[in-house]
Parts: C-alpha cells; sequence; structure tokens
C-alpha cells in the first residue's frame, strides 16, 4: 500500500517549474553589492522594497501598534486568545475601508463579507473549494502567476483551462478568447464553474480596461459562472488609466445585488501594497453570503495572527498615512518603471506598455534563436547564468508564445537596478558582436578595454559555460 | 448545475453540533461578574488564561521582542519580507528545544524536520492531505475533539473510523477496540491509512500510559499504517514525568531504526501551554523526509505570520523564562483541575481521574433521567439554559456512552471558577428529589471507586 497520498508524492504542486527552479540558483548564488557583486542578481520575485522608510517611520510613531498596547493599556491577553475566525472587527474595517481607497472610493465594502485569510494564497485556494468540485475547472488568461497551477489545483482537484491571450493585441482578452476556452474545457469534459483574472495582471502589469471587465461579465453571466478577481495588485496602479474594480463595472451596469452580483469574488492581500508578504494578510470579498459563510470557516485553516491584524489594523486606519503612503509609492514604483523600461530600450528590447504592478512583461522574441520554447529555455538559461539576473520565462507563467519574459523592478537597490540594466546591454551587444565576429578572445578583449568592473565577471562568463549544470 | 462546491454548502464542516451551538448561546449571554453576573459562564472553551502573567512580565521587560528589533528599524523589513515557508530558523530552533524541555529532554527534535502551519488545525489538515487519499481513512479513539471532524475530513475527504473506548477501564484503549475499529473500516470498504491519537487527551484529559502504548505501535507496525499524534496538550500535564511522548514510546521500545520510524507524526502548537491560540503557531514534526517536503510546501496555505514567528523566538530562547513557566504554569494548572475536582465529587458528581488539559471528564450519569442520549441532551440544555453554564456534551466528542461531558477549568478567574462549581451544586441538590436521581445517588458511591484508574 502506498505510503503516502499522492498529493504528497506528485509533481502537481508545480515546484519544479523554471519560474521556481531560477528562484534556486538564486539562493545558490545571490547578488550582493559587497560581498558576491558578481552574483545572480533577484528579478524573479515580484516584492516591493521601495517604500519601507515610510513604514518604518510610521512604526516609530506609533509604538503602541507593535506593543500590544491601546492607548497606554495592554491588550495582550486579548490578543493572544483572540482566534475567532470573523476576523478582529477593527481590522476588518480599516481594510475595507483601504481597499475603497485604492479604488478611489468608487466602491464600498461591507466588512461582514470580508474573510481574512493566510495571504492570497490560501485566499485563492479557498475560493477554489468553496465554488468547484474536484475535477471542475476555472479558466484563467494566459499569461498567469505560475502560483496558481499550485493554489487553485493541487490539493482542491480543480483544473485549469487557458484562455490565450497573445501579443498581437497587447495580450488583452478577447470574447473570441474566452469563447475558445469554454470550448476547450467542454471537449476536455470539464465543467467550467468559473473565470479567474488578475486585475492588474501578473505578469503583464496592465489593468484590465473597462472593456474587458465588460466582457468578463457579460461571458460569466451568459455562461452562468464566478468570476474571481485576484486584486493583489491593485495598489500598485501607478500610471493611468486608474484602476478599475470589476465591482466599479457591476455597479456600472446596475448589477448590484442581481444573480451575477453574488458570483463575483475578489482576492486581495497586503503583500504587494504595502509590500508585507511575510505577515499573511489576504482576504476574499463576495458578495454571496453562502461563500462568506463557508470561506469564513474554511479560513480556520489559515488565520491571520491577532498580533499582526492588530497592528495592521492600527496602521490602516490611520487615514493620512495611508493616503500619503499609496501615493508615495506609486510615485516610486512609476520611476522604477521608467528605469527599467529605458534601461532595457538601450539595450533594443521593448516591454509590453504597462501601468501597474512590481514587474515589465518584456519582449525578448528578437533574441531568440528559433521561434520556439526550446529557444525560449536557452535564453532563459543564458540569462540567468551568463548574464546573471534570475528573470521569469513566459513559458512558467503559460505564455501561448516564447519569447516573453517578467522581470521585476521593485525588490532591489536602484543601483543594483542599473547594474542589471548594464549588465543586459551588455549581453545583447556581446550576442550581436558574437554574431559578427569570428574570435571569442578579441570579442572579450573589447571588452576588458569597456568596463573594468567587469573584468571578474567576465572570467565567471567563460567558467560557468564549462561548469554550469543543465536543468 | 450547483452554483457552489459540496464542501461549500454541506454540514460536513460539523459546526451544527451542540459544541459549537453552546457557544453560540454563550455569546448571546455571556457571563461577566459586573454587567452580568448571572449570564453563561463559558465552561466550553480550553483555553488556558492561568498565566498571562508570566508573559506579560517578560513582554515588558522585552520590548525588542515586538518592536522588531530595536525601536521599530532595524529588523522591520527583513520580516516583512520573510515568507519562506521553511520558516524563521532561530524560531524553529527555539521551538524544538521548548518542545523538548517539555518533554523532560527525553526526546530531542530536529529544527529541519519540523513544519510550521498557523495552528494545529491547518497541522492535522494537511497531514491528512498527505497521509490519505479521499476516502480513505483514520481510526481515532472516542470521546475526541470535536473539531476533528471538520479538521480531518472536510476538505480532505478523508473518513474518521472510531476506536470505541468505555468508562469500564477509564476510556483507555485496548486492543480489541483497536481490532474492532480496523474490521468496521473493512466492513465500510475503507482503507485504514493510520491511527490518530491526542495525547494528552482531549477531552479525557488523561495522558496514554505504557499498555496503550503497546497496544496502538503494534497495531501500526502489524497493520503498516501511519500514527499521529497530536500533542498539543503536552505542556499541560501538571507532572512533567507522567507524559510519554509518542517519540520516547518508539524509542523506548528500540523500533527507531524500523520502518514504523517513518510513520510517526506528531502535531503540535502554542495555544494551549503558552495560551496564544490568537497567534496561530503549530507545527508538524516527523522522521519522514518526503512527508516534511510536502508538508513545507502545503504550509503556503497557512504560514505562520513572521512578525510572530519573531517575538516567540525571543521567548522562547530566554531559556530561564521557559523553565519557569512551564514549571509554574503546571502547578497552577494541576490546583485548578483540584478545585474543580473536589468542588463536583462533594456533591457526588465524579470525575475521570486526570492529570493533564484544561479540563475534566465529568460523570453526569448519575444526573440523567434515562440511560441515553436524548436524556444527555436534555440535561445538556438544562445545564446550559437553567444553570448557566457551557459545558461540552460527550455526544458532540462521539462518546459512546450517554452522561459524560467535558468542563473546562483554565480559562475564567478562580471566582468564576467557584461560582460555577456553586450553581452546579445548587442544581445537583434541588434536582436530587426525583426517583430515579435517588438510585443513583447511592450507587455514586461504588460507581466512583470503580472510577480510580491507573
Amino acid at each position: 500500500m502506498k505510503l503516502l497520498s499522492r498529493k504528497a508524492t506528485c509533481n502537481s504542486h508545480g515546484q519544479d517549474s523554471s519560474y521556481f527552479l531560477g528562484w534556486q540558483e538564486y539562493e545558490k548564488n545571490p547578488y550582493d553589492e559587497v560581498r558576491n557583486p558578481t552574483g545572480i542578481i533577484q528579478m524573479g520575485l515580484a516584492e516591493s522594497q521601495l517604500s519601507f522608510d515610510l513604514l518604518e517611520s510610521w512604526l516609530a510613531e506609533n509604538p503602541d501598534a507593535s506593543g500590544f498596547t491601546r492607548n497606554g493599556e495592554s491588550i495582550f491577553r486579548e490578543l493572544a486568545l483572540f482566534q475567532d475566525y470573523h476576523g478582529l472587527p477593527a481590522f476588518k474595517k480599516a481594510l475595507a475601508e483601504f481597499m475603497e481607497e485604492i479604488r478611489g472610493n468608487k466602491v464600498t465594502f461591507d466588512p461582514r463579507n470580508l474573510v481574512l485569510t493566510a495571504g492570497a494564497t490560501s485566499a485563492n485556494e479557498t475560493l477554489a473549494f468553496c465554488i468547484a468540485e474536484p475535477g471542475e475547472a476555472f479558466l484563467l488568461p494566459t499569461p498567469y502567476y505560475p502560483g496558481f497551477d499550485r493554489d487553485l489545483k493541487w490539493r482542491t482537484g480543480v483544473e485549469i483551462v487557458p484562455i490565450q491571450c497573445t501579443g498581437s493585441n497587447g495580450f488583452r482578452i478577447t470574447e473570441s478568447a474566452l469563447e475558445d476556452a469554454y470550448q476547450l474545457a467542454r471537449k476536455q469534459n470539464l465543467r467550467v464553474k468559473g473565470v479567474l483574472v488578475t486585475n492588474p495582471s501578473n505578469p503583464l502589469g496592465t489593468a484590465l480596461s473597462r472593456q474587458e471587465l465588460n466582457l468578463l461579465v457579460s461571458f460569466i453571466s451568459a455562461k452562468n459562472i464566478h468570476l474571481i478577481s485576484d486584486e493583489i495588485y491593485s495598489g500598485t496602479v501607478f500610471s493611468s488609466p486608474s484602476f478599475v474594480s470589476v465591482m466599479e463595472v457591476l455597479l456600472e451596469r446596475n448589477l448590484a445585488n442581481t444573480q451575477v452580483w453574488n458570483r463575483v469574488h475578489l482576492v486581495y492581500s497586503l503583500s504587494k501594497d504595502l509590500g508585507l508578504p511575510g505577515f499573511r494578510v489576504g482576504a476574499i470579498y463576495s458578495n454571496d453570503n453562502t461563500v462568506v459563510a463557508a470561506a469564513t470557516k474554511m479560513s480556520s485553516f489559515g488565520l491571520v495572527s491577532s498580533q499582526t491584524q492588530y497592528l495592521l489594523s492600527a496602521m490602516l486606519a490611520d487615514k493620512k498615512f495611508t493616503k500619503h503612503y499609496i501615493f508615495e509609492n506609486q510615485v516610486r514604483l512609476q520611476k522604477r518603471h521608467a528605469m527599467l523600461v529605458r534601461g532595457l530600450k538601450n539595450a533594443g528590447i521593448s516591454c509590453l506598455d504597462s501601468n501597474a504592478g512590481l514587474f515589465c512583461w518584456v519582449d525578448m522574441r528578437h533574441l531568440l534563436t528559433s521561434k520556439s520554447f526550446d529557444a525560449e529555455m536557452e535564453l532563459w538559461k543564458k540569462i540567468v547564468y551568463q548574464v546573471g539576473l534570475n528573470i521569469s520565462p513566459g513559458s512558467s507563467c503559460h505564455c501561448a508564445e516564447p519569447g516573453w519574459f517578467r522581470v521585476c523592478f521593485a525588490n532591489m537597490l536602484e543601483e543594483t537596478l542599473d547594474l542589471a540594466m548594464q549588465r543586459i546591454k551588455d549581453f545583447v551587444v556581446s550576442t550581436a558582436t558574437k554574431s559578427s565576429n569570428t574570435g571569442r578572445s578579441h570579442h572579450l578583449s573589447s571588452k576588458y578595454s569597456a568596463r573594468k568592473s567587469l573584468s571578474k565577471w567576465v572570467f565567471r562568463l567563460s567558467f560557468h559555460h564549462d561548469s554550469e549544470n543543465e536543468r | 448545475m450547483e452554483m457552489l462546491s459540496k464542501k461549500a454548502t454541506c454540514k460536513s464542516h460539523g459546526q451544527d453540533s451542540s459544541y459549537f451551538l453552546g457557544w453560540q448561546e454563550y455569546e448571546k449571554n455571556p457571563f461577566n461578574e459586573d454587567t452580568n453576573p448571572l449570564g453563561i459562564i463559558q465552561m466550553g472553551l480550553a483555553e488556558n488564561q492561568l498565566s498571562f502573567d508570566l508573559l506579560e512580565s517578560w513582554l515588558a521587560r522585552n520590548p525588542d521582542a515586538t518592536m522588531f528589533g530595536s525601536n521599530g528599524g532595524s529588523i522591520f523589513k527583513e520580516l516583512a519580507l520573510f515568507q519562506d515557508y521553511h520558516g524563521l530558523q532561530t524560531f524553529k530552533t527555539e521551538l524544538v528545544e521548548f518542545m523538548a524541555e517539555i518533554r523532560r529532554n527525553k526526546v530531542r527534535f530536529d529544527p529541519q524536520k519540523l513544519v510550521l502551519t498557523a495552528g494545529a488545525t491547518s497541522a492535522n489538515e494537511t497531514l491528512m492531505f498527505c497521509l490519505a487519499e479521499p476516502g480513505e481513512a483514520f481510526l481515532i479513539p472516542t470521546p475526541y475533539y470535536p473539531g476533528f471532524d471538520r479538521d480531518l475530513k472536510w476538505r480532505t475527504g478523508v473518513k474518521i473510523v472510531p476506536i470505541h473506548c468505555s468508562s469500564l477501564n477509564g476510556f483507555r484503549i485496548t486492543k480489541a477496540a483497536l481490532d474492532e475499529a480496523y474490521d468496521e473500516a473493512l466492513k465500510l470498504n475503507l482503507r485504514v491509512k493510520g491511527v490518530f491519537i491526542t495525547n494528552p487527551s482531549n477531552p479525557l484529559g488523561t495522558t496514554m500510559n505504557q499498555d496503550e502504548f503497546n497496544h496502538v505501535i503494534s497495531f501500526a507496525v502489524s497493520k503498516n499504517i501511519h500514527i499521529v499524534s497530536d500533542e498539543i496538550y503536552a505542556g499541560t500535564v501538571f507532572d512533567s514525568s507522567k507524559f510519554t511522548s509518542i517519540i520516547e514510546a518508539i524509542m523506548d521500545r528500540t523500533l527507531e531504526k524500523t520502518d514504523i520510524w517513518s510513520r510517526i507524526h506528531v502535531v503540535s502548537s502554542l495555544s494551549k501551554d503558552l495560551g496564544l491560540p490568537g497567534f496561530r503557531i503549530g507545527m508538524i514534526y516527523s522522521n519522514n523526509e518526503t512527508l516534511i517536503a510536502a508538508a513545507t510546501k502545503m504550509s503556503s496555505f497557512g504560514l505562520v505570520s513572521s512578525q510572530t514567528q519573531y517575538l516567540l523566538s525571543k521567548l522562547l530562547g530566554d531559556k530561564k523564562f521557559t523553565r519557569h513557566y512551564i514549571q509554574e504554569n503546571q502547578r497552577r494548572l494541576k490546583k485548578r483541575q483540584q478545585v474543580l475536582v473536589s468542588g463536583l465529587q462533594s456533591y457526588g458528581i465524579p470525575c475521570l481521574k486526570s492529570n493533564a488539559g484544561l479540563f475534566c471528564w465529568v460523570d453526569m450519569r448519575n444526573l440523567l433521567s434515562s440511560n441515553a442520549f436524548e436524556a444527555e441532551m436534555e440535561l445538556w440544555k438544562k445545564i446550559l439554559y437553567e444553570v448557566g453554564l457551557n459545558i461540552s456534551p460527550g455526544s458532540s466528542c462521539h462518546c459512546t456512552e450517554p452522561g459524560w461531558f467535558r468542563v473546562c477549568f483554565a480559562n475564567m478567574s478562580q471566582e468564576t471558577l467557584n461560582l460555577s462549581i456553586h450553581r452546579l451544586q445548587a442544581f445537583v441538590t434541588s434536582n436530587g428529589d426525583g426517583n430515579y436521581q435517588n438510585q443513583k445517588l447511592s450507587t455514586r458511591i461504588s460507581r466512583r471507586n470503580s472510577l480510580v484508574v491507573s
């Protein structure tokens, strides 16, 4: 008899994908300005490290929030005992208002319809458990966050059927793509229970247009299915058009309190907007009371630490702070984004036009040796091992076309981003030069004269070529 | 087409059981010494509120632990970004030492074999996902914690088959009961993947003895199945020398180099020992590497907040404090238990002899109007609505005999406990008039003697 379950021994946690493998390579040889300047720069981690100073100064000014005190009195006991899966009321209220703020107060959220979960990872899995039986399916537009293969499918038994989006129209969701996906599911004998979109998109960095949102609402209406909108990046929209939540579109179409109103669910988290992934703060918002009730009970399996709920209830209740934070954070994101776009352009590489997220969707199709995913992998390995940048290949995001990569810009210092841009530029130049030069030594000597700081790195280039492990 | 899944709409979360209903009644009319002195006293919640003063004074002496290092500056960023499912190494190191301390250092734990989860609730569910397919079964001795019906079965599809324990031998697990449960599973066409024990037991408050270990271990060895040992109450044993972890039991039988070693899995938490259920700190410990790898990835769905991991790494790192805390906490628990036991006994209500936990397993069979679960429910409602005590009826714990109740003693002040005993005493006295009750009263003494078990 098999000792462990299939779930424990199979690979459907999806963690053998390149998304995670690149991460591992980085862990073995992480860049450090001082101790390991030729190491791999992590550009595969969608984290925001740009605004910690704002959070740190708030904490210094508000010691009560971390110190288990309220107005100088200890509430340690109260918090230590608080395990109510309905969540700390003050925190849910503050979180709901924070979510409203991010949406320009165009939508209102009732804290009673909010379910707290240990991160969006937990929220997404919980919604899948609530909406679908094992073997049923969700439609997801490609490219999508690689973690979904684990979060939505692994323990739930739910299937994902892709809605193929292509570069020809900026990866926008089209009616025919939706319909094709639905038919594909039917052909595979999969009952479709809903569509899951990430808005703003990971990995595209684009906010869904009103047109796409309307399309989605009409589609789920017609098919009588659910829509999950993972809005984890909603606070990272840094330039126009401003963020439009699907909830806003429902209101515009006078669909409040109709059947479709109950089939639209949001997922949120403070991991991207506030840069607090370690604190495990996620949420589900639904207008369907049965979903809220079931998800609330399921949240028992991943509650948010009461210590953390309290800290954040105080922080988010400080409206002066949150307003300033949201604004300033977006300014910094925009600046970084512009830096990356400019740097890549300088290397002859373009990005998908984007206005949100912590990354760019980068077009490296012209650097492929052939229009294939093998060539994409080949290019990716070169970039990880030779150029020393861990970026995420489009195939790990289920992109239908080879040659696209997600490159993060908010999880490092400005100087490091600069260095990354320089490395890419040098790589592109050397690739171009290589194809037009005969000898390698000629190429190398021109590099040596160009940049002294690159000498160690260049040496490593040839060393690595001999010893790298093929994956 | 069904709009939502069966999981979302069914009742197998088990939350319509009386365990949760009593809780709801309490919420509607909660006792408060000042504002609601006639309200319902919560005696259905296994929480430890006896030693907060020790924790609070530690916090007052160690502000850095909550202030992210020094003045809110230094390690905040590091913690805010830390979402590695391998957990904060310093925390895991301190945690395994704390767990070893509770077990008198008879067992040492390797932090690499520990998986952190958001509470034992998450740990137990995760283990089920890893050890069994939907439709497979675990055997669990009755009576058991009502939450298991949700935690082990709901989303996993795993089945529970009870190992019936009886008051005749103090609810100890017997070989016959194990075999019967296994046969029952076969009859139901269920493949048994393991035995799930809670040691110390909830709701019994007893620690497993050597006979029971012999039965369970031989059984698991011969059937080639797992043993999951939920040791969440290990720190509540009044006398540490009386607690044996499953790991120690295996080592005592020199089985560490055999197959069974990789089929032993321990669950624990800081919710009962330290009284911190709100912080969601649970864990899985196992020597099975494949299991640890899978459970680690699964913990993504319920990680412990890094802010909390840091605080606890500091607290548990203070060995002088933990040693004192463990001892003092146990002393206070023992004292409280004695207050409850003697208070009930003086009015003819015996308790199962226990040496751990935050509750007593109380024998109210002589207060039943008949030897039936309907009578138990009737009595439970009287106690809830008339006496004003929320206690947990044995049926909610799947006990096979009516008349037993779990009564918590550590989640209230001394005065409130005294009041609850007084209320119960008044109830017993006023109900002692019926014939059935009179007969039962006289047999109480002889029955009480039979309950003095090892």
